[in-house]
């Protein structure tokens, strides 16, 4: 359940007596009810199910949880690579 | 008004198409004379015969006509039923050129003539008829075949989706091709000729309540001219098919099934335009499943693929050709791609029609 | 895309996995909650990468396996009727009904319609006067707001000729439900990143302190699932069971006030039954008395009654509880296919018979250094 994706804030305007706006998807740009969003901004990330903004992304915790995240990154050597796995069978 | 239309009086008091227009009676005849013919003009159509006669030794490859009948002759029958006629980046009418030119083409074949049947529904608008057949027109100069017969009929209101086209094509092969799905085997490269999904969302992005603003337009090309380089590189082709209804994955079965072989493939090589992925994302699809219509999958033995691969990618309609992976001994039926995180998934194929979710 | 890439990111996600792997003494059975996580699972295969010892459960969190067949019935009925459009969110057309499914009624000429946003239900309803528009309010809290505000606006509007046919469910019952039964064993949830944004977990604390089992809140892409995962496993490993955020840039404890707020307004809290479950308390919604106008089964009463005729062979409840894999059915593989699916686990893309499905004639050992055992695991749990 609930596929959510990200978009950026591009507009904002009211409709039918509802916060609206429009969010950029990577590129592809739709109309989405911010209605549940009162404080977000032309700029702001939000996650958008069904054509309403669910949650302003926080940015800011983000970058720093990804940061954590990166660090936990202890690779040596090479990934398997399906075109090994030929000749591993 | 369409300004290719002679005489526009006869056609000018009907805005729309009725049922006289398909009982084969002045209506029909003046729909045929002032519309079709202008847009299509070419002297075997003009035969006006009940079947057109083709003098083939005049238009098979140059060869000498004692080689004719060594010729094989791919032929090639479909319908375009979609909707809506009109489309960002093409319509109906380029689909059903496109469509049979390209079927043609992935037997290896060079297409030589088409037939069309426009099953129009009553209350069509001239004026979309008139910008359909145009586009036939353009379509059929675009990848140098002739249309040389036709068919026009008309039925009630609520039976036909506004227009249905059923386009046949024949084309001949040269002698040294041998294209097949079964032909894949074990060792050969699988390479895409361009961005995958263009098609599917076109259409998706005017589909009702799923209109986005970003216009995704439809990759509809007729890839004869594609093949002819491909074949000049190699003539060792495998396998080709234009990845339609269903997208790469179902085409990928299909040759698996077909050739009795497995596939692997690597995700991360598919080429994908950043606002189809983007479109995908917000739906819930997955570019693999979304139909194209300008672009073919081949399976072509690993020695040739290279020059084969840099044929593709001087031709205007393969520039963004990739390899994307290649064909196994292994899992015999089964398409098996390598995930961006470096899982493996089962790619099955398409359980029907794309259908977005929320899920 | 911005804040997608960055969390499927291989490095990233490989990096997890191996501390995973380097923190796990013992074997741990995981719920993800959420379909849209298993849906996410599935397709990037992180499921083979994990160390062998973490087994990951496909809960039942998938509106479209768990509304139940009777729903689905009431909807095939709606839709048929020429004086009705019946709209939907595309995921509910293949569900099969004890006849048939929605799909099939669109292709005998039904007026069912597709839906991105609920909001569009309302434009249709403004364009055809002369029908009923009656929309399929699935979902989980995720969605609920929106629907609610579908609804909402109607009346807000005027708009007479717009009903709901609602089948919300919510999932704090469900996993009380499931940490209740005593055949159901999970050592740690996942619990689903988009209900919680909506809903906030503060719900989970009270189950976690009952049951002394860790809930973490998790997001949908490989990154945020093996993160969610990783601390899941810690607590497990440390002998902790508390609620964490691991998908903090979306979720606060409080969830989104604004939108609990509408649901608040337009629904309430019912008993439900779920597909295959059974009926979880106080597990749904129902409309509230100012807008059960609205409730599609009050403006068509005729579909309340409707013999429904659940599969005898299908054991799809079982297997969304995690007691059955979907090779144990007698019927997978053989009367039940994707193409031919008995119960909504085997039609929906992150249904866990689906998978298995794809899966059982597959192994795949291109998998982390752990792949042996993990390809043994999976060999002997599909024969």
């Amino acid at each position: 359940m609930c596929l959510g994706i990200p978009g950026k804030v591009t507009e904002l305007y009211q409709a039918n007596g509802m916060k609206m706006g429009k969010v950029d998807f990577g590129g592809v740009v739709k109309e989405a009810c911010l209605e549940y969003l009162p404080e977000i901004q032309v700029g702001d990330y939000t996650i958008v199910h069904v054509g309403f903004g669910i949650s302003q992304l926080d940015e800011e915790e983000a970058h720093e949880t990804l940061k954590l995240l990166k660090e936990m990154d202890m690779i040596a050597g090479e990934l398997p690579e399906l075109a090994d796995r030929q000749n591993d069978s | 008004m369409i300004s290719s239309w002679t005489c526009p009086l006869p056609l000018r008091n009907y805005p729309t198409i009725v049922m006289g227009h398909g009982s084969g009676g002045k209506m029909m005849s003046d729909l045929i004379q002032h519309l079709f013919t202008p847009l299509l003009k070419n002297d075997l159509l003009e035969q006006l015969g009940d079947s057109t006669v083709i003098d083939f030794a005049r238009f098979a490859n140059g060869h000498q006509p004692s080689a004719i009948s060594h010729q094989r002759l791919a032929f090639t029958t479909d319908s375009f039923v979609i909707s809506p006629l009109i489309f960002p980046g093409g319509d109906i009418g380029e689909l059903a050129v496109n469509g049979t030119v390209n079927d043609l083409a992935m037997s290896g074949a060079k297409p030589l003539f088409l037939s069309a049947g426009f099953i129009l529904e009553e209350g069509l608008p001239m004026e979309t008829l008139g910008r359909i057949a145009a586009s036939v027109a353009a379509a059929c100069r675009a990848a140098n075949v002739q249309l040389v017969a036709g068919d026009t009929k008309v039925v009630n209101k609520g039976h036909g989706d506004g227009l249905y086209i059923n386009t046949s094509g024949i084309g001949v092969i040269p002698p040294n091709v041998n294209i097949a799905p079964n032909r894949a085997q074990a060792g050969d490269v699988v390479i895409v000729s361009g961005t995958m999904g263009d098609h599917g969302m076109a259409i998706m992005s005017v589909r009702e309540g799923l209109e986005f603003e970003t216009p995704i337009k439809s990759d509809t090309a007729p890839l004869n001219g594609l093949v002819e380089a491909m074949l000049a590189a190699s003539p060792q082709i495998h396998c080709l098919r234009d990845a339609t209804r269903g997208g790469l994955a179902a085409v990928l079965n299909e040759l698996a099934s077909a050739s009795n072989i497995g596939i692997e493939f690597d995700e991360r090589q598919i080429p994908v335009r950043p606002e189809v992925h983007a479109a995908c994302e917000m739906l819930g699809l997955d570019p693999f499943y979304v139909a194209n219509e300008g672009k073919l999958v081949a399976m072509i033995p690993g020695a040739e693929s290279e020059s084969v691969l840099a044929a593709m990618r001087a031709h205007p309609l393969g520039k963004e050709a990739a390899r994307i992976g290649s064909v196994v001994d292994d899992h015999h039926g089964l398409v098996v791609a390598r995930t961006g995180i470096g899982g493996a998934r089962v790619v099955d194929l398409p359980a029907g029609e794309l259908l977005p979710r929320i899920c | 895309m911005k804040y997608i890439d960055e969390y499927r990111d291989e490095k990233v996600t490989r990096g997890l996995l191996d501390e995973i792997g380097r923190i796990v003494t013992r074997e741990w059975k995981l719920m993800e909650v959420c379909g849209g996580q298993t849906h996410s699972i599935l397709k990037s295969g992180l499921d083979q990468l994990l160390p062998p010892q973490i087994e990951l459960i496909h809960g039942p969190g998938c509106p479209v396996c768990v509304t139940p067949l009777e729903l689905i019935d009431k909807a095939i009925a709606l839709a048929s009727r020429p004086d009705v459009i019946f709209v939907s969110y595309g995921d509910m057309l293949r569900v099969p009904g004890s006849e048939r499914d929605l799909f099939s009624v669109k292709a005998a000429g039904g007026n069912v319609r597709i839906v991105y946003s609920p909001l569009d239900s309302l434009k249709i309803a403004r364009e055809n006067p002369d029908k009923t528009i009656v929309f399929f309010g699935i979902g989980f809290e995720t969605t609920a707001p929106a629907n609610a505000m579908a609804v909402a606006q109607a009346k807000r509007q005027g708009i007479k000729n717009f009903a709901m046919l609602v089948s919300h469910v919510t999932v704090p019952p469900a996993i009380s439900a499931l940490l209740e039964s005593p055949d159901v064993r999970v050592d740690g949830f996942l619990a689903a990143g988009h209900v919680c944004t909506v809903m906030g977990y503060w719900e989970y604390e009270p189950l976690v302190k009952k049951y002394k089992v860790p809930v973490v809140v998790t997001g949908f892409e490989p990154v945020d699932i093996v993160h969610g995962v990783l601390m899941c496993v810690k607590q497990l490993e440390e002998g902790r069971a508390e609620v964490e955020n691991a998908y903090a840039r979306s979720v606060r404890r409080e969830g989104n006030e604004p939108a609990q707020a509408i649901i608040n307004q337009v629904f309430e809290p019912c008993d439900r039954p779920w597909r295959g479950i059974g009926v979880i308390p106080q597990s749904g919604y129902k409309f509230r008395e100012g807008y059960a106008d609205y409730d599609a089964e009050m403006r068509f009463p005729d579909i309340q009654t409707i013999a429904t005729k659940e599969s005898s062979l299908c054991m799809s409840g079982l297997v969304l509880q995690g007691l059955k894999k979907p090779n144990q059915c007698p019927a997978f593989g053989k009367e039940c296919t994707p193409q031919m699916p008995l119960g909504a686990t085997m039609v929906s893309s992150e249904g866990a018979c689906a998978a298995y499905y794809r899966y059982a004639r597959f192994v795949n050992p291109n998998a982390t250094s752990n792949s042996k055992e993990q390809t043994s695991k999976l060999q002997t749990s599909v024969v």
